[in-house]
């Protein structure tokens, strides 16, 4: 079964052809320590760019829960970073379980996360809303047994 | 306050060699919850916790956050250290508890900011 889940956000996709730069990670799942490498990566480069702290920001901390997210359930997955003048596209996929209620994991508060997981300072059920909250455009699409996919957007 | 002020104030043991004691800092927070640092945190300069793993360090880079905080006598392993010297912040320990370590520098005016 597909599971897909939607949030429009008065978000009209472009299909244009302006500057892009794209970044490709491969997010291990069994080192729980570098979590979060890729986000860095990404911190790094839009520094670089010149984009404000404030997009960094938001940018950072979504992928970063992305990334998590990816190791803690998935046994890690890829990571694809699309860098735009007027906004960053990321988008995560992974082949791990897959999300069996969608409307739940959105749930602020809650999460499937084993007590292991709590201990190292995640799992409480905010790494969903998390990154809905810091994005301007949020998919998340999920197959029980297949993987999840999921893609944000910031505007610049 | 500057860190070299938190430092005295939490009687704190600077662990990173490299980073600027006399930043100043406005604002901090206190959590053992890094997904909640993320969630609920705007602009806070510092981060206390009792939490011990690199993780602390990557949510603080991702929180442009200048100074980490691990209270009731933490110490982390070098390489949580050599992330967070890498990323400009500084790490030190305190003796205090939480509750106490945030009530210190809060007396002193060193508030959740906003």
């Amino acid at each position: 079964m597909l599971v897909e889940f939607y949030i429009p956000q008065d978000f009209e996709k472009v299909n244009d052809m302006d500057d892009v730069l794209k970044l490709h990670f491969e997010v291990d799942g069994d080192d729980f320590t570098s979590a979060g490498e890729a986000s860095a990566e990404v911190k790094k480069k839009l520094r670089l760019l010149g984009y404000s702290p404030e997009t960094i920001r938001r940018v950072s901390i979504a992928m970063y829960e992305g990334e998590i997210n990816m190791v803690i359930h998935a046994g890690g997955g890829v990571a694809d970073v699309s860098i735009y003048e007027d906004r960053i596209e990321i988008i995560l996929e992974d082949n791990g379980p897959g999300i069996e209620d969608i409307e739940l994991a959105m749930r602020e508060g809650y999460s499937t996360a084993a007590d292991t997981i709590r201990s190292l300072g995640f799992g409480a059920g905010m790494g969903i809303p998390n990154m809905k909250r810091y994005t301007d455009y949020f998919n998340l699409e999920s197959t029980v047994g297949k993987g999840t996919k999921v893609t944000l957007i910031i505007n610049t | 306050m500057k860190i070299k002020e938190m430092q005295k104030l939490l009687n704190a043991e600077i662990l990173t060699k490299q980073g600027d004691l006399d930043k100043d800092v406005r604002s901090a927070c206190g959590s053992d919850m890094m997904s909640d640092v993320l969630a609920y945190v705007k602009d806070q300069a510092v981060l206390l916790t009792g939490l011990v793993n690199m993780q602390v360090i990557r949510t603080a880079e991702m929180m442009d956050m200048v100074c980490v905080v691990f209270v009731r006598g933490k110490k982390p392993a070098d390489e949580i250290i050599e992330l967070a010297e890498s990323k400009g912040i500084v790490v030190m320990s305190s003796q205090f508890r939480m509750y106490d370590a945030c009530g210190i520098l809060y007396s002193a005016g060193l508030r959740k900011g906003e």
